[in-house]
């Protein structure tokens, strides 16, 4: 019981990760395998992303910018700080 | 009156981004090679979206003797339902930055 509670220092949790690198320039990966790269506005439960100077990568190429994007969590596979 | 600086630019939750875009054309990328481009008139907490004046926008390929043709398949419509779970992206249309 008290395992998982007391192993996790502050900030060592996935969540805990993802506020830290709130203002960084991060990489956003969708199931799809388009990838966006911008900076992180904000993220909530859902995993739904903010994003700021967002640029679209479909197979590596670069499609399009967007000044701000949103993304619905349910499509990403991962976040990654730049 | 607090209300008011809320709505400024402030993103809180990714959401908030999406109340910025009400009234404005936006675009918007569905699962299945979709586009839709259209005035936000009402979205909530699932990405269910009304859209009015839309271009909907079908991406197709077309294996034709080996090349890959991508082609587009466009459809208009007045006003929109769509169901937040085939919901990708939410963009304010080319706005530059």
């Amino acid at each position: 019981m008290e395992n998982g509670t007391l192993t996790q220092g502050e900030g060592k949790d996935p969540s805990g990760f993802l506020s830290e690198i709130i203002g960084n320039a991060v990489t956003v990966k969708l199931n799809s395998g388009v990838v966006y790269k911008g900076e992180l506005q904000s993220v909530d439960g859902y995993m739904n992303i903010a994003l700021e100077k967002t640029e679209e990568y479909v197979n590596g190429v670069k499609r399009r910018n967007y000044g701000d994007a949103f993304v619905r969590g349910n499509n990403v596979m991962y976040i990654s700080a730049e | 009156m607090a209300d008011t600086a809320e709505e400024g630019n402030t993103v809180a939750e990714p959401l908030d981004l999406v109340r910025l875009l009400l009234d404005e054309i936006v675009c918007v990328k569905l699962r299945g090679d979709r586009e839709l481009k259209g005035r936000l008139h009402a979205y909530d907490s699932h990405c269910n979206l009304v859209l009015g004046d839309v271009e909907e926008t079908i991406y197709v390929v077309e294996d034709e003797e080996g090349d890959d043709d991508i082609k587009t398949v466009s459809r208009k419509s007045e006003m929109l339902f769509v169901r937040g779970d085939s919901v990708v992206l939410i963009a304010p249309h080319s706005r530059p930055y």
